[in-house]
């Protein structure tokens, strides 16, 4: 192939040295990212294969709808908790169940608070890490730390002696020969630009997680994977009677209130003030952006009004943005059979007509794995993909037959574009902090800022929602479940439903179809479906793939700058990664957090 | 594929659960550390130490269950009040672990404690043994004395003295028939 233009306005050019970074782990599946690049070690061409199927949705065929959630939840360990809620939502909705207020709250409290603890898990443990160079801290001035800490910040750690502590701590790890959690990266590679001294602040602060999980196993039993609940939630509410004791009651209520107090503080006296910080540093490595400026897309997520799933109660808003006009947001419905749709001629399935797409009620898992014939090594030992042909067991969802980038640049875009006024002042004073324009977004800084602003969204919000709760159960009300259609006799013999919103990642659907009181038919579109997409029959390519285009590698064989593109979108990597040439042979290895 | 069928020429101990207690994991891998050995394992492979007894022989709610006071549906008053869940679904009663009394999270809580019966996730095939909802009937190895407990349980709620007294019967066969049965789990 020589220069192409896919539709959707990228050019494609296969003709320089292939680079395969492969396997990089996720917890839902695996990723395979492949690129060439021209003989400026530029990418110019950009492939992203899912190789393992999930196959949830034949495992759930003939189930109890209401035992979907606790399956579902364990798509991914991480967003844990997500896909839970998403799945009570399709079902609720298929079976036409109201939850109570106390029950729409205790789920925002605890989506919120994993939106919070997974974007600060994030930032420090999982991407952090391709900004800020972990040996370098051991160079650092403890007293000019303390310094720049004291400058950016009033978080109360940050006495020189204190980091002195934390760089010893690290000494021991690098003299040991065991880096740990910190071993395998590129340490003291020229594409890292923070001094000494904001390196260490940032490692001590990635030492410092926080516990935000917790509300989980208040409200849920444990975490990950919090129990839910078909109807509300299974935590009754007893403050005032003989055995408060064995249900939610003040004094865990004060714990919940604690934890997102003590997460506040420290979003917006470390998290907050590091992300800046390190960006400052950054600013002139504008690349990453691929979609964003282009196609982005969410579907909403926390509803302030229980049971209204719709621009008048979400908190961070619906809505689709195509070719960069910020002055048209469409709204998405994902019950729209023309809106959403997924194609399979690059995926590893098989449709009756593979050039058109199906709405996921509709939709067909059937697996069908072959090579391209411009494949190198074996379906076992796969060398090099053939994107021409099926390349992923990823399907490729499309939006009105546009990919689209999700997450929360997507998101903030979006409630940007919408005239949201929090989000508004959030990023306007970001962008006012680093003297950057707007367009500035559109890039893998971008994903990593919006990330962060939408941490702090979040926190707050949990505050929010928490005192709506209190002054909820002062009013007598103390419900968490509706029971009333929970035996399977009161249900319709054949409905459909979807649960739709956000998971920190991105837009999260299901679709659900009961008969007979089992599941008949069970869809998943997960965001990384979206952003991790393959090629489509009109060949337009997805986020991933966009995003990797155009970016110079300092070093083919270091390929810190995928991985730190990839990372911006929160895939949860934790296990080695290869690095080969285009004959097969190994360049590195690198594990990737 | 279960791993003993992947890996035969090495000792495995299973540490299941989905996922297993993070104490319980470092527990095994420091107890290895610490005294040099394997810990001693059930006939499933599991170390005795944190999968010994199940949910239910160190239930808070234990009481309860013996008292015949039970959630009948989520969030009615027993749920409230904090009663047992076998009958919505709690597979505390067959299922081998920890969580009862290392709880998770730093011994924060448990599903049980947070008004959610056990899935059973540290047993065998848990996926497939009908709806997280019903009730246990299949007490297998435990000879189904926990079966005539229940039963105690439902004539309890009609007649509580008479139940009482039931209850005094059914503990007495329940103690002797158990530890019998959990002897023949250790040495089968």
């Amino acid at each position: 192939m020589a220069s192409v233009t896919t539709p959707n306005g990228f050019e494609l050019d296969d003709s320089g040295q292939r680079v395969v970074v492969d396997p990089i782990c996720r917890i839902e599946g695996h990723l395979r990212i492949e690129v060439n690049v021209d003989e400026n070690n530029v990418i110019r061409n950009a492939v992203s294969t899912g190789n393992m199927w999930r196959g949830l949705e034949v495992i759930l065929k003939g189930r109890d709808p209401r035992d979907a959630w606790a399956f579902t939840e364990r798509i991914c360990g991480v967003c844990t908790g997500v896909h839970a809620l998403i799945s009570c939502r399709a079902v609720e909705d298929a079976l036409d169940i109201d939850i109570p207020a106390n029950a729409n709250s205790i789920r925002n409290l605890m989506m919120l608070a994993q939106y919070t603890q997974d974007h600060l898990v994030h930032f420090y443990h999982l991407h952090a890490l391709d900004w800020v160079d972990v040996v370098s801290a051991l160079s650092a001035d403890p007293v000019a730390t303390s310094q720049l800490q004291q400058s950016i910040s009033s978080w109360p750690k940050s006495s020189p002696a204190y980091f002195r502590d934390v760089q010893n701590k690290i000494k021991r790890f690098v003299e040991s020969g065991q880096l740990g959690p910190f071993a395998n990266a590129y340490w003291g590679s020229p594409a890292y630009k923070l001094p000494a001294e904001a390196n260490l602040m940032a490692v001590t602060h990635y030492l410092e997680a926080l516990e935000i999980v917790k509300i989980h196993t208040i409200f849920g039993g444990r975490n990950p994977h919090p129990n839910w609940l078909v109807g509300g939630m299974p935590c009754s509410i007893n403050v005032n009677e003989t055995g408060a004791v064995g249900a939610i009651n003040m004094a865990w209520l004060n714990q919940v209130s604690d934890i997102i107090n003590n997460a506040i503080t420290f979003i917006d006296q470390v998290y907050i003030p590091d992300l800046t910080a390190i960006a400052s540093f950054y600013k002139d490595w504008g690349f990453g952006g691929g979609l964003s400026s282009k196609n982005v897309m969410s579907y909403g997520e926390f509803p302030a009004i229980p049971n209204n799933y719709t621009n008048e109660s979400w908190m961070l808003p619906n809505g689709a943005i195509l070719n960069g006009d910020l002055g048209t947001v469409y709204d998405v419905d994902p019950r729209d059979p023309e809106q959403i749709q997924e194609f399979v001629e690059h995926s590893w399935y098989t449709y009756p007509d593979e050039a058109a797409g199906l709405h996921p009620w509709d939709g067909v898992t059937e697996p069908n794995f072959q090579l391209g014939p411009n494949a190198k090594g074996t379906k076992t030992n796969i060398e090099a993909i053939d994107e021409g042909a099926k390349y992923s067991w990823l399907k490729a969802p499309r939006w009105r037959g546009n990919a689209m980038e999700v997450g929360p640049l997507a998101r903030y875009l979006v409630a940007y574009a919408r005239g949201h006024e929090e989000v508004r002042a959030q990023v306007d004073g970001l962008l006012a902090a680093l003297d950057l324009p707007v367009t500035a977004l559109f890039s893998t800084l971008g994903r990593t800022a919006a990330r962060g602003l939408e941490c702090s969204f979040t926190a707050h919000k949990m505050r929010e929602v928490f005192d709506g709760m209190m002054a909820n159960l002062k009013t007598g009300d103390t419900a968490t479940a509706n029971m009333q259609k929970w035996e399977p006799a009161t249900w319709p013999a054949d409905t459909k439903g979807v649960g739709f919103g956000e998971a920190p990642r991105g837009a999260l659907g299901h679709w659900v179809h009961i008969q007979d009181g089992k599941l008949a038919n069970y869809q998943a579109i997960v965001p990384t479906t979206w952003n991790a997409s393959p090629r489509d029959p009109k060949g337009n390519i997805g986020a991933y793939e966009a995003a990797l285009l155009g970016t110079p590698m300092a070093d083919p064989s270091q390929p810190l700058e995928i991985l730190r593109t990839i990372h911006s979108f929160d895939p949860c990597l934790a296990c080695a990664s290869h690095v080969m040439s285009p004959d097969g042979q190994e360049l590195a290895t690198v594990k990737i957090r | 594929m279960p791993i003993h069928k992947v890996i035969t020429d090495k000792p495995i101990i299973k540490v299941p659960g989905c996922p297993p207690i993070a104490e319980v994991m470092t527990g095994v891998i420091t107890y290895m550390l610490a005294f040099g050995e394997l810990p001693e394992l059930d006939r499933q492979g599991r170390p005795k130490m944190f999968y010994g007894q199940r949910l239910h022989d160190k239930c808070y709610r234990r009481p309860h269950f013996d008292a015949g006071q039970f959630v009948e549906r989520f969030d009615d008053e027993g749920a409230r009040k904090g009663y047992c869940l076998y009958k919505v679904g709690c597979k505390g009663p067959t299922t081998y672990n920890a969580c009862s009394t290392v709880e998770w999270n730093g011994g924060l809580s448990w599903p049980v404690k947070s008004g959610h019966g056990c899935l059973g996730c540290a047993e065998d095939n848990f996926w497939d043994k009908g709806s997280f909802y019903s009730a246990v009937t299949n007490f297998g190895v435990m000879g189904g004395v926990e079966a005539n407990a229940d039963k105690v349980g439902k004539v309890l709620a009609g007649a509580a003295a008479v139940g009482v007294a039931a209850h005094a019967v059914a503990s007495v066969i329940a103690k002797g028939k158990k530890s019998k049965s959990a002897e023949e789990v250790s040495n089968g």
